[in-house]
C-alpha cells in the first residue's frame, strides 16, 4: 500500500510541476498577478509530494519490504539501519528520486527566500525549475520507477553494494547532488533573465548567493568523494580522472568560473552574456554528469550495471535543455549585452583570464571524457584516454591560473597601474621565488627531471604571500586589533575569497608533495616479515578471521615503528559480505597532517603469506583540507551583509534600483 | 577606435589560446590513447606490438597460476574464440575472478604473452565492461556463422 502512495505522490508532483511550468510563466508575460502568485504555493506543493514519495521509499527500506524491486535489490534484513537509509540513494532509481526531491527543495527555497525579488522574476525562475522537474519526474515514472513491485516478494534482499556501506558514501551523493541540482537555480535565474530580456546587475546579485551555495555543496561533495575513494577503494589514490569523477569536476570548473564572472557582472555590469552562458553550461554539465554516470556508455571504474534505454531518455532531455537554452540565448543575448568598459590591466581582465582558463580546462576534460564515445561513433576503434593525458592538461593550465590568482585579487576594478601592482607584489614574488629555490636546494629528491615540484610549491607560496600582502594592504590603515576584527565582520566576502584561495594553495601543496614524495609498495609478506619505507618499519604479524554484523573479515595486524618508537598498530581488513559474497578491502590508515601511513590487504597467497599494499602518503590530507577551506570560504562569503540586508537602496547600482521599482 | 582594438586583441588572444590548447591536447592524446583489442584480434596479429593497448574478455576457469614467490600471476583471457595468456605483477582487484569479465592494459611481448600494467577494477559484481560484452557478442556471432558454413 505505502509504495503505491509513493507512486501516486510522484504522479501528483508531476501534475503540479506541469501547472507550475505553465501558469506563473504565462502570467509573467500576460501580466496576471493571480497566475504569478501561484508560483510559491506550487513550489511548496511540489516539494511536499516529492517528500511524501521519498518518505514512502524510506518506509519501504526500513520495514524490509522486499516486494518493492528497488528495496529487494539494494537492501537486506542484516543491513544496519543507517545504511538502509543511505541505500535509498545507493542505486539508480532512488538517486533520481533524491535528485527530484532536492530540485523540489531548491524550488521551495527560492520561493521562500525571494521576498525582495519582483514577482515577475520569481514566477519565471520557479517555472523554469518546474520544467527541469518535469523532465526528471517523467524520467522516473517511465524508465526508473523506484516503487515497482515484484510478486511473489523475495524472502530476503540482495544487499547494498558493500562499497557503499560506509559513512563517507552515505553523505557524499546527497552533497554532490545538492551541488548538481543547485546549479539549476543559477540556470533558472539566467533563463528567466533571458526571457525577460533584462540582464542587469540586480540579476547577478540575486543569482550570486544561490550559485555560491550550490558551489559549496559541490565542493564538499567532490572532496568527500575523493576522500572516500582514497580510503575505501583500497588503492590509495585520491583522483583517477575517471569519467564519473570528471562528470563532477566539469560542473565544478564551470561553477567556479561562474561565481567569479557573477562578481564582475554584479560589481561592474560587464560580462553579462558570458555569465549567462556559463550558468547554462554549468547546469548542462551537471545534467551530462548524470547522463554519464547513469547510462553506462563509458567504461568506468565507477560504472554500475546500467540500462541504455535510460541513457537515451536523458540524452533527449539533455538536447532539449541545452538546445533550448542556447537557442533562447542566441535569440535574446544580443539585446541584453553591452557592459562596463575596462582596461587591459584591471581586475576584470584577471577574472576574465580565470574564466577562460577554467572554461578551457572544463572543455579539455569534456573532450577527454567523451573522446572514447567520439572514436567509437566514428568507427575509429575503441579507445581509452589514460590519466597521464588529463594530468598533462591540468599541469599546462594550472600554473597560469595560480599566477593570475595571485595578482587578480589585489588589482583594482576598471583600471590599475603596473607601478602600483609591482610596489604591492614584489615582496611576495621574491618570497615565492625564494621558496622555489629553497625547494630545489633542500629537498634532495628533486632532480632536474621534476622541475614541477619547485614550480608548484613556488606557486603555492606565491598564492599565500600575495594574499597576505593584499590583506596587509587592506588592514595597514586600521588603527588597532578591534578595527581589524570589525573588518572581518564587515568584509566577509573578501575573507571568504581569502580562505578559498588559501584552500587552492593548500591543495597544490598536498597534491604536489603526495604525487612526488609518496611511496607505494605492493609486496608479498609472510608473518614476521618486516618492510621499511620512508623511515617507518612495518612488521607483519599475520592475519586472523573475525566476524562482523553482515560479513566475515580477515584482519591483518601490523606493528609500525620509527627508530625505537612504536608509532601505531594498523589492522586492515578484507571483508566478505554474506549475502552478495562480494569481497571488500578496508584499508587501515594512520593519518596525520604531514603524512598518512596506509596498509591494505590484497589477497592470501597460501601458507599465511599475503599480498599487501604499504603506502606512505606525505601531506595527502592537505588536498581535502584545501577542499574544505574552499567550501568554508564560500560559506563565509555567503554570510556577507549585502546578501542579508533588505534596505540596500544606498549601494545599489542604478540598474538595480530601476529594476526594483 | 580604442575599444574596438582592445576587443580585437582579446579575441585574437582567445583564438590563439584555443588553437594552441587544441593542438597540444590532440597531439598528446595520441600518445596517451589505448585501443581495445579482443583476444581474437590479438591472435590475428592485428594488435600493435609496440604500443600500450587494452585487452579484455573472460578469465578462463582454472587458468590462474600464482608464482610461489613475489606477486606475479598468469591467467588466460578468452572471447570464446581465441585465448591470450596475461601476466600481471601486483594485487588483483577485489572483484577479479575466474569465469568473469576483465579488462587489462599493457603491452604484448615477443612471446605472445600480454604483460599487463593494470587490471581494471569494477564496483559491482554484476557489471560487465561494455567492450567485453561487445567482443563476446561479436565472437559468438562469428562462431555461429562459421558453424552455419560448416554444415
Amino acid at each position: 500500500m505505502i509504495p503505491e502512495i509513493g507512486h501516486l505522490a510522484l504522479v501528483v508532483a508531476l501534475a503540479l510541476a506541469s501547472v507550475q511550468a505553465v501558469f506563473p510563466l504565462a502570467g509573467s508575460f500576460k501580466n496576471r498577478q493571480s497566475w504569478m502568485a501561484m508560483a510559491r504555493p506550487l513550489a511548496w506543493g511540489q516539494l511536499t509530494f516529492l517528500a511524501v514519495a521519498f518518505a514512502c521509499l524510506l518506509q519501504a527500506f526500513l520495514s524490509d519490504d522486499f516486494s518493492v524491486v528497488y528495496v529487494a535489490r539494494n537492501s537486506n534484513r542484516l543491513l544496519p539501519t543507517v545504511y538502509k537509509i543511505s541505500a535509498i540513494w545507493g542505486a539508480h532509481e532512488g538517486s533520481i528520486l533524491l535528485w527530484a526531491l532536492l530540485l523540489g527543495g531548491w524550488g521551495a527555497a527560492v520561493a521562500t527566500f525571494s521576498r525582495d525579488l519582483p514577482p515577475r522574476v520569481v514566477a519565471r525562475v520557479i517555472s523554469v525549475l518546474a520544467i527541469v522537474g518535469i523532465g526528471f519526474l517523467l524520467f522516473m515514472l517511465f524508465t526508473s520507477n523506484p516503487f515497482e513491485r515484484i510478486f511473489p516478494a523475495p524472502a530476503e534482499g540482495r544487499d547494498l553494494n558493500p562499497l557503499l556501506q560506509d559513512p563517507g558514501l552515505a553523505i557524499h551523493p546527497p552533497m554532490l547532488y545538492m551541488g548538481y541540482v543547485g546549479f539549476s537555480v543559477a540556470f533558472a535565474f539566467a533563463i528567466a533573465a533571458l526571457l525577460g530580456g533584462k540582464l542587469d546587475t540586480a540579476w547577478a546579485r540575486w543569482s550570486r548567493p544561490w550559485t555560491l551555495v550550490a558551489w559549496v555543496f559541490l565542493t564538499v561533495g567532490i572532496t568527500l568523494g575523493s576522500w572516500w575513494a582514497y580510503y575505501e577503494l583500497g588503492w590509495g589514490g585520491w583522483w583517477f580522472w575517471d569519467p564519473v569523477e570528471n562528470a563532477s569536476l566539469m560542473p565544478w570548473l564551470m561553477g567556479t568560473a561562474l561565481i567569479h564572472s557573477l562578481a564582475v557582472t554584479e560589481k561592474r555590469g560587464a560580462f553579462k552574456s558570458w555569465t549567462v552562458l556559463l550558468a547554462i553550461f554549468a547546469f548542462s554539465l551537471s545534467l551530462l554528469g548524470t547522463f554519464l554516470v547513469r547510462s553506462g556508455v563509458l567504461t568506468s571504474v565507477h560504472a554500475f550495471a546500467t540500462d541504455p534505454g535510460r541513457g537515451a531518455f536523458i540524452l533527449v532531455f539533455l538536447c532539449i535543455v541545452i538546445g533550448g537554452s542556447l537557442a533562447l540565448y542566441a535569440w535574446r543575448a544580443p539585446e541584453v549585452s553591452s557592459g562596463g568598459r575596462f582596461d587591459l590591466l584591471s581586475r576584470e581582465s584577471f577574472l576574465l583570464s580565470n574564466n577562460l582558463l577554467l572554461a578551457a580546462f572544463a572543455t579539455l576534460v569534456l573532450f577527454g571524457t567523451l573522446a572514447p564515445l567520439i572514436y567509437e561513433a566514428m568507427g575509429w576503434g575503441k579507445i581509452s584516454v589514460g590519466f597521464p593525458w588529463f594530468n598533462k592538461m591540468f599541469l599546462a593550465l594550472m600554473p597560469f591560473l595560480a599566477l593570475f590568482m595571485g595578482i587578480g585579487h589585489t588589482t583594482r576594478w576598471k583600471r590599475d597601474e603596473a607601478g602600483r601592482l609591482v610596489k604591492e607584489l614584489w615582496i611576495p614574488f621574491l618570497l615565492a621565488i625564494g621558496a622555489a629555490i629553497a625547494v630545489i636546494r633542500f629537498l634532495p629528491v628533486v632532480t632536474s627531471r621534476s622541475l614541477l615540484v619547485p614550480l608548484s610549491l613556488g606557486l603555492a607560496s606565491w598564492i599565500l604571500f600575495s594574499h597576505l600582502a593584499g590583506l596587509w594592504e587592506r588592514l595597514r590603515h586600521r588603527r588597532d586589533i578591534k578595527a581589524m576584527a570589525a573588518d572581518v565582520g564587515s568584509g566577509r566576502s573578501y575573507y571568504g575569497m581569502l580562505l578559498a584561495h588559501l584552500g587552492i594553495a593548500m591543495f597544490i601543496l598536498g597534491a604536489t608533495l603526495v604525487s612526488n614524495f609518496g611511496s607505494e609498495t605492493d609486496i608479498r609478506m609472510s608473518p614476521g616479515d618486516v618492510h621499511e619505507t620512508a623511515g617507518y618499519r612495518f612488521e607483519f604479524e599475520g592475519v586472523e578471521t573475525v566476524p562482523g554484523p553482515n560479513y566475515r573479515a580477515a584482519k591483518g595486524r601490523f606493528l609500525v615503528s620509527r627508530g625505537h618508537k612504536r608509532v601505531v598498530v594498523l589492522e586492515p581488513e578484507k571483508r566478505t559480505y554474506f549475502t552478495s559474497g562480494q569481497p571488500m578491502t578496508e584499508a587501515a590508515i594512520d593519518w596525520g597532517f604531514t603524512r598518512d601511513l596506509y596498509v591494505s590487504l590484497g589477497e592470501p597467497l597460501g601458507g599465511g603469506d599475503w599480498a599487501l599494499r604499504i603506502y606512505y602518503k606525505p601531506y595527502v590530507r592537505w588536498i581535502w583540507l584545501g577542499g574544505l577551506f574552499m567550501a568554508l570560504g564560500g560559506i563565509l562569503a555567503l554570510t556577507d551583509r549585502r546578501y542579508r540586508t533588505r534596505s540596500r537602496g544606498v549601494d545599489l547600482p542604478a540598474g538595480a534600483v530601476a529594476a526594483r521599482t | 577606435m580604442k575599444a574596438r582594438q582592445k576587443r580585437l586583441t582579446f579575441v585574437a588572444l582567445a583564438i590563439l589560446g584555443v588553437g594552441i590548447a587544441a593542438a597540444l591536447a590532440i597531439s598528446s592524446m595520441r600518445s596517451n590513447m589505448a585501443y581495445f583489442f579482443s583476444p581474437s584480434k590479438v591472435m590475428a596479429k592485428e594488435a600493435p606490438t609496440d604500443a600500450v593497448f587494452r585487452l579484455g574478455g573472460l578469465v578462463v576457469q582454472n587458468s590462474l597460476v600464482r608464482q610461489t614467490d613475489g606477486l606475479t600471476v598468469v591467467f588466460d583471457v578468452t572471447d570464446n574464440t581465441a585465448t591470450v595468456k596475461v601476466s600481471y605483477t601486483g594485487i588483483l582487484p577485489d572483484l577479479f575472478g575466474e569465469g568473469q569479465g576483465v579488462v587489462t592494459k599493457g603491452r604484448l611481448g615477443k612471446d605472445d604473452v600480454f604483460y599487463a600494467e593494470e587490471v581494471l577494477a569494477k564496483h559491482d559484481a554484476s557489471y560487465v565492461p561494455p567492450e567485453v560484452a561487445d567482443s563476446l557478442a561479436t565472437a559468438h556471432a562469428q562462431g555461429v556463422a562459421k558453424m552455419a558454413e560448416n554444415q
